[in-house]
């Protein structure tokens, strides 16, 4: 695997953000100009679960990435994690200004009643501490808690998820597909220091890194 | 309405998709052979079906003809709402018969012909899906009652059931690891909701026979209802004494009743039936939130059918 070189480290992460958001450019556009057939709010505000489902999805990929295959995108988690942030947003505010119209009783009334909706509710607002501790200040601040704190991707994602299966007739292969992805994900967090610490003592074992690393401490 | 109205052609006079397809085996071997059979294909798939106006209409913008059948749920197809306009091209919807038995005197089947020749109307209805979104679509039909009089239903006979044709080899939806319903879809109606005027089945939409994912050759529309109702592609119709099963209501029970009266008061658990959106607004600020009535706007006609029944407990 070619590593990119460090000065286009910092390219590619704007980049990221650039093409992450054209998905919903390009759906806004064709929605505003008439041009998303059948039922475009319904169409747009999908297209905007479906894209923070995914982002949430790619953001919680980095760690298992890098454990298994040693490739590190870390550099691209804080954008996929606030890109995620931003299309769950995007998804309220289509359901809220183009869906429902600004009809706040209506509103109220399907965050308490309706499961699936109080779930993906849940989900937009976990997500707000998160966006607004995703930069290098909160890290060095919060120390150990913020990671403890950005722990609750895993809930989100979950909650992403089950807000999807959830809000359609019939479960299909699509929704079912997003849950196993997010399972899977969820496991790889209680497999994973089992599995790195084998991974260590294998890799140590021929060359005793580990010491030879101390040693020159 | 247009000012040209195409001759009608009688489905009889519709060249049968097999003798078409070998037609064009032989015509693709001769020059030009393929032009003229993509004429064909299309005469075939959408002939110019025109009926007097019937007296039920509606005062409303109609849903533009492309919503109306690229926008379709018809889960034999696919659980998107364009997979049945992009998977439907392979159905044969020729021959077809519609067998209607049970508690009737004059048990029989009959060609698609048949029905065709009853004095078929043009009736522009208003469609609630249980989705909360709607349209204004002119169906070209019968009333149910005018088939129901052919076969002398019995006097123990007090519901009507009704099967969509299964052919996993033409409907995607049927075959495969992952189906969403048991098959076939099956839908009920009480004998004189069955038998209410505004109750019609449906050969033709905007003036031409059914495309085959609006449910052709031939489906039910009951426009107080909640559109998963109107069950499509219809081969079968049987008499019964107890109320028959539907798809739907054994799939959720909770959430899709037997009754499915559109009804503004009772919500779906997972969203709200107040309002609905009308499909073919043009874009996001032409869409057209808008408040649902009390049986779809027919209550004058069919609330009798239900009185002094709790509508919230017989959703």
């Amino acid at each position: 695997m070619p590593a990119l070189p460090k000065r286009f480290h910092s390219a590619s992460v704007w980049a990221l953000y650039g093409l992450g958001l054209c998905p919903a450019l390009a759906a806004f556009y064709l929605g505003a100009t008439g041009r998303l057939p059948g039922n475009p709010v319904k169409e747009f505000e999908h297209l905007l679960g479906i894209w923070a489902l995914r982002f949430l999805i790619a953001t919680l990929a980095i760690t298992p990435i890098r454990d298994i295959f040693g490739i590190n995108w870390l550099r691209y988690r804080r954008a996929l994690g606030l890109l995620s942030f931003y299309y769950v947003v995007m998804h309220f505010l289509a359901y809220f200004l183009l869906d429902q119209v600004l009809n706040i009783p209506a509103i109220i009334a399907d965050i308490a009643r309706r499961p699936f909706i109080t779930i993906g509710m849940a989900g937009l607002v976990m997500l707000i501490p998160l966006a607004l501790t995703s930069n290098n200040w909160s890290i060095r601040r919060f120390g150990n808690r913020w990671s403890r704190l950005h722990k609750l991707a895993y809930v989100i994602a979950a909650a992403g998820a089950l807000h999807f299966a959830m809000s359609v007739k019939v479960v299909g292969p699509e929704q079912a597909t997003y849950l196993a992805l997010v399972t899977l994900l969820l496991c790889w967090r209680l497999a994973r220091k089992p599995y790195l610490k084998r991974k260590r003592q294998a890799g140590a074992r021929p060359i005793r890194a580990p010491e030879t690393e101390k040693a020159a401490g | 309405m247009p000012a040209y109205r195409p001759p009608r052609i009688a489905l009889s006079e519709i060249t049968p998709e097999g003798c078409f397809l070998s037609r064009r085996a032989f015509l693709a071997t001769t020059a030009g052979g393929l032009l003229v059979a993509g004429a064909g294909a299309r005469a075939a798939q959408a002939a110019a079906l025109v009926a007097p106006k019937g007296k039920y209409t509606v005062d409303e913008d109609l849903t533009p003809e492309g919503d109306v059948t690229g926008y379709n749920n018809f889960y034999e197809f696919g659980t998107g709402k364009a997979d049945p306009a992009a998977n439907a091209e392979a159905f044969k919807t020729t021959p077809w018969t519609v067998k209607v038995d049970g508690l009737v005197a004059k048990p029989r089947e009959f060609g698609l012909e048949e029905l065709l020749a009853l004095p078929l109307e043009e009736r522009v209805y208003r469609m609630r899906c249980v989705e909360a979104w709607s349209m204004v679509i002119p169906w070209t039909g019968f009333p149910l009652a005018a088939l129901l009089d052919k076969v002398e239903p019995l006097g123990n006979a007090k519901y009507v059931s009704f099967d969509t044709v299964v052919r996993p080899e033409e409907m995607p939806g049927q075959s495969g690891f992952f189906q969403p319903l048991p098959w076939p879809y099956r839908e009920g109606l009480r004998l004189d909701e069955a038998r209410h005027p505004l109750t019609i089945l449906s050969v033709g939409v905007y003036g031409k026979t059914l495309p085959n994912q609006n449910g052709a050759p031939i489906r039910l529309v009951v426009p107080w209802k909640y559109g998963f109702k109107g069950i499509k592609s219809i081969v079968r119709i049987s008499l019964t004494e107890t109320p028959p099963p539907s798809t739907w209501n054994l799939s959720a029970p909770n959430e899709y009743g037997f009754y499915a009266n559109v009804n503004p008061a009772v919500d779906h658990p997972r969203w709200s039936q107040a309002t609905e959106n009308r499909i073919g607004g043009g874009g996001f600020f032409g869409a057209n939130r808008r408040d649902t009535l009390p049986f779809n706007g027919y209550a004058d006609d069919v609330a009798g059918l239900y009185a002094g029944m709790d509508l919230k407990a017989n959703f």
